[in-house]
């Protein structure tokens, strides 16, 4: 217990090992075993894959598809102007998550709070993420993108790209909230006695041992909803903000070809496959660590 | 003087009645030891003195005050006692300095240097002191309840709550966590502890009480309750103690 690695418990000390016979023949026949799997999986590889490009290249409609969809001499055409798009995505991303991170933590606080002055809060914010987490986003980017202006509040901005980024954030906060919710919760009760115990607050029990604790569980889940997040702002163009898929649609629309459509993808793909899979690794990690826990 | 009164405490939960009539008096600098079959409220009882649970009839008094006055402030009698518990409960998140120095800084006011000063005196004075900047899994179980210990002390506790501290070590572990509290208790620690290990109680218990049926059935010093139980109840419960010990 003391020491958990053996190896070190030797101060450093190596063994002289020899492998007995016996061991070495292990190491053939492992090494037999090893070299048998990796050519089985790239064969099989090869084969399905390699079929599939075969039938899809030599489909009769190919050339069409082709010439609609991977243009890509039009796509490098048109490239800069999907991704000026893109990084309007990247910006409304940004700003939209440390708002919404802002206001999830608030709702997420205001619904565990057990005080009796918080019961209006808590019953608020219950009412709140339950309409928002059940109403599609495109609806709240609709009601709020058009609904604001038709208002005709003076001092209320009219900006497209304003009122999309506000409904996105209204939504999605409730989505977050909820998750930072569901990790205040796993926290185990015997860590807030442990804190009360020692004569911290509530507010000082949830600020230095619960909240910590729960971020770092909730990590994994945040950034799904990151990469969500981000792939969401695209619904923001049914406003007219020139994002990503809105320059694609534009560009698309005005030569019927949709290899526009297929580099805003591929541009997303750049920046969400590496987010998955940090997001995985992450998880990986912290999934690693409670073992560790669970068998100390 | 009195640390700790309790008079006729009541505790329910739902229809099981697991506190029922108690009475227990604590003087300064003295440790009363609770024994009693698993379920038979030791742990209740002092969830109960530390306000985690609310009683539901009688009164509990430390230093006279009666804390279970429906208007006292939780936090404040919270200050003057510490509990450590079977489970050790440190906090994963933070290392075994930021542990004990948690409620002197934020609780107490103390200044973060004197601490850090204090904690690192009674790490070393129990031989942890290079545990330090560890976080807690990386320590053993007894390593992790010395810690958890140090940390409720760090507050200078009028009264000590300690529950089965033990139950939840390897046996080799066993002692270097009771010999902290044997050092406690020389220092004139005032305490209440429960545990199962009746050595141990023999050499700090100034009152051992033995519950059973949500009261004190018999009470005494060690030598009374543990080498000479009047009760056939307190007979049975140590004679099955020592059977397990013996397996
Ligand atoms: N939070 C709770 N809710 C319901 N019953 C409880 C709760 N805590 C303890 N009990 C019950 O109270 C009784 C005494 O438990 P406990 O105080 O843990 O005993 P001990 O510490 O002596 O083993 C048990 O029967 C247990 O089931
Ligand atoms: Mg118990």
């Amino acid at each position: 217990m003391e020491n958990r690695s053996p190896a070190r418990s030797n101060s450093g000390r190596a063994f002289s090992w020899v492998p007995s016979a016996r061991e070495k023949n292990r190491q053939v026949a492992r090494a037999k075993i090893a070299r048998k799997r990796i050519a089985i999986a790239t064969a099989s590889s090869f084969l399905v894959i390699g079929a599939l490009l075969v039938g899809l290249v030599t489909s009769p409609g190919w050339e069409v598809v082709k010439k609609t969809f991977f243009d890509w001499n039009y796509g490098l055409e048109i490239l800069d102007l999907v991704v000026k798009g893109l990084v309007t995505n990247v910006t409304l991303t940004i700003v939209a998550s440390i708002v919404i991170g802002i206001i999830a933590l608030g709702l997420a606080l205001a619904r565990t709070s057990k005080s009796a002055a918080m019961t209006p809060f808590r019953i608020l914010s219950t009412v709140y993420v339950d309409v928002f987490r059940g109403v599609p986003l495109l609806l709240v980017i609709l009601l709020v993108g058009f609904g604001v202006p038709a208002l005709r509040l003076s001092g209320v901005t009219n900006s497209v790209i304003v009122l999309g980024t506000v409904a996105v954030i209204i939504t999605y906060s409730a989505y977050v909230a909820e998750v930072i919710r569901s990790g205040i919760l796993s926290i185990h009760p015997s860590q807030r006695a442990a804190a009360r115990s020692l004569g911290l607050s509530q507010a000082q029990t949830m600020r230095h041992v619960v909240l910590p604790q729960a971020f770092k569980r909730v990590v994994p889940p945040l950034l799904n909803d990151l990469v969500a997040l981000l792939k969401d702002t695209g619904l923001v163009s049914i406003l007219g903000v020139t994002d990503a898929v809105r320059a694609a649609q534009i560009q698309g629309s005005r030569t019927f070809n949709y290899t526009p459509y297929v580099i805003a993808a591929i541009l997303f793909l750049l920046i969400t496959i590496p987010l998955t899979r940090y997001t995985d690794r992450v998880l990986q990690r912290s999934i690693n660590k409670q073992n560790a826990q669970g068998s100390a | 003087m009195n640390v700790l009164e309790v008079s006729n405490l009541r505790k329910t939960f739902g229809d099981e009645v697991v506190l029922n009539d108690l009475n227990l008096v604590v003087p300064e600098h003295t440790a009363t030891v609770l024994i009693g079959a698993s379920g038979s409220g030791k742990s209740t009882l002092l969830r109960c003195i530390n306000l985690l649970e609310q009683i539901d009839d009688g009164e509990i008094r430390i230093d006279g005050i009666e804390i279970s006055d429906p208007h006292i402030n939780e936090d404040t009698v919270r200050r003057k006692l510490g509990m450590v518990f079977q489970s050790f409960n440190l906090f994963p998140h933070m290392t075994v300095l930021e542990n004990i120095t948690l409620a002197p800084i934020r609780v107490h006011r103390v200044s973060k240097e004197e601490a850090i000063e204090s904690a690192k005196t009674l790490l070393s004075r129990f031989d942890l002191l290079d545990k330090a900047d560890q976080y807690p899994d990386r320590l053993s179980g007894g390593q992790q309840q010395r810690v958890a210990i140090i940390r409720s002390i760090a507050n200078k506790p009028r009264l000590l709550l300690l529950d089965e501290v033990t139950s939840a070590l390897d046996p080799v572990l066993v002692n270097e966590v009771l010999s902290i509290v044997r050092d406690l208790k020389a220092d004139g620690m005032t305490m209440v502890l429960a545990t199962h290990e009746m050595g141990f109680a023999t050499q700090v218990a100034d009152e051992v009480c033995f519950l059973k049926d949500g009261h004190i059935l018999e009470r005494g010093t060690a030598k009374e309750v543990l080498e000479s139980p009047q009760l056939p109840e307190t007979k049975d419960f140590l004679k099955r103690v020592h059977e397990a010990g013996r397996l």
